[in-house]
């Protein structure tokens, strides 16, 4: 009676990032309410602070990278709360498929959302902020790296929480701490390209971050999800 | 706490040697909120069964189908599929099973169609199928319709309509005529049996009543207890 089923990694993995973006593109607030958090703050600290070049090239790494931070943890709870809520999360887990297949799809389409996003606005910002012209390379290079980083960490502790009715706080307190190492290292690589040295070493901190939680969170991600929904 | 209480043992088929055993659950013993649902059970599911979990709100119908189908862990005891632990055999158990509970698990941002398409192609099943499966599911002109503008019946018709394509032989349903009109309850008693027919098993929660024969039904009953 064992069905002859096709359990292909490809297929499940494009099955969910279909689905995924197509809900994202149906259900635009998705989209547009991290990128808008994120232009907003941006846009006010130049505002608050004065118009003085030096001081806001100063600054303007960390502003660029914690409305980052923050706009991705706005965004993190749609990641399964929607699908914990009307039951696609069960049927998920149910599925032939392996389970961090179909977590890992999850996570990209997430990243394809709100943080692809965010990478082709942020030189734009950059110019309203005064950053150094040496920088700009740094800021991409450390924002391609680093924003899937906060989205794969963000889903371990959304995959904690999602059973917990209001979860929100909770999930800030067990996701922001594991975003400082990236905070630290991606500003220092910034603030280390505008003085003209090379910043290949935080870069690479950076990039070991991103892979191993490229292999691990799916990982983890898929048994908090057994111990979530149990 | 007061152990052995009264333990449930229900064999759910006598003299079925020549039918092969599909599910078996070992000692379940369920705990929610400090208060025992139930201790020591024992069932066994073999092909052909039609099983009905009955019991007054809040005995721990829903909570057994989850143990049943590896979504919730007992307090103590194991569910084995074809004498192996669903636990550690998870990838075989979930290609002959087909859990549907409460939630419909349909996306109102998608149409009807793609739903189904969905539904099909997460577990194994061919999604061109879809159409004419929305057919026999009565929601033909409804497949371009975004889910979030279709009543609770149809959502749950869409995702019942799984169970005309599904070739896993173990199906576990939490409340599968929720919603559902009358007609709609004839047809699926109508699969239900043909599916234990062709040699699965059905494993459901309702509070209506059935209306295949008595012997026809093997009926699991939870008592509502109150330490």
């Amino acid at each position: 009676m064992i069905p002859n089923q096709d359990l292909s990694y490809k297929a499940a993995f494009s099955l969910i990032i279909k689905r995924d973006l197509t809900i994202a593109f149906r259900h635009r607030d998705d989209i547009m309410n991290p990128l808008l958090f994120f232009i907003i703050v941006v846009t006010l600290f130049p505002l608050g602070i004065g118009p003085e070049s030096t001081t806001l090239s100063r600054i303007a790494p960390g502003i660029i990278w914690v409305a980052a931070l923050l706009s991705t943890l706005l965004s993190l709870d749609r990641l399964f709360k929607s699908d914990h809520d009307d039951g696609s999360l069960e049927q998920m887990l149910l599925s032939p498929h392996p389970v961090f297949i179909l977590v890992l799809a999850k996570i990209i389409a997430h990243w394809l959302v709100t943080g692809l996003p965010l990478i082709f606005i942020a030189p734009l910002l950059a110019v309203l902020l005064h950053l150094n012209e040496n920088s700009y390379g740094a800021l991409m290079l450390t924002l391609l790296l680093g924003t899937p980083i906060l989205s794969l960490l963000g889903a371990i502790g959304v995959a904690l929480t999602v059973g917990i009715k209001k979860g929100g706080v909770l999930l800030s307190l067990l996701v922001l701490p594991l975003y400082i190492p990236v905070l630290i290292f991606a500003t220092s690589a910034i603030d280390t390209a505008a003085m003209n040295l090379p910043y290949s070493g935080q870069l690479a901190i950076i990039a070991a971050l991103f892979f191993g939680s490229l292999t691990l969170a799916p990982f983890a991600v898929s048994s908090a999800l057994k111990v979530s929904t149990n | 706490m007061i152990l052995l209480v009264n333990s449930l043992n229900i064999q759910c088929s006598d003299n079925q040697n020549n039918k092969s055993l599909l599910l078996s659950a070992n000692a379940l013993t369920c705990i929610r909120e400090d208060r025992i649902l139930f201790e020591t059970l024992d069932l066994s599911i073999y092909s052909g069964d039609i099983v009905q979990v009955e019991g007054p709100n809040g005995s721990g119908k829903t909570s057994l189908l989850r143990i049943l189908a590896g979504l919730s862990q007992p307090y103590d005891g194991s569910v084995l599929f074809q004498k192996q632990s669903i636990s550690e055999h998870a990838d075989v158990f979930h290609q002959n099973l087909l859990y549907i509970g409460h939630l419909p698990g349909v996306k109102g941002e998608m149409t009807a169609q793609e739903n189904l398409e969905f539904n099909l192609a997460l577990h194994g099943n061919d999604a061109a199928t879809a159409e004419e499966t929305l057919e026999k599911v009565n929601l033909l002109g409804f497949e371009d319709a975004l889910a979030s503008h279709l009543s609770a019946g149809q959502h749950r018709r869409i995702s019942l309509a799984r169970l005309w394509q599904s070739s896993a032989p173990i199906w576990i349903l939490d409340e599968p005529f929720t919603a559902i009109d009358k007609r709609g309850v004839s047809e699926l008693e109508q699969l239900f049996l043909a599916h234990a027919e062709r040699g699965g098993c059905v494993i459901l929660t309702t509070h209506q009543d059935l209306s295949f024969p008595e012997d026809r039904v093997k009926k699991v009953t939870l008592d509502y207890r109150f330490y």
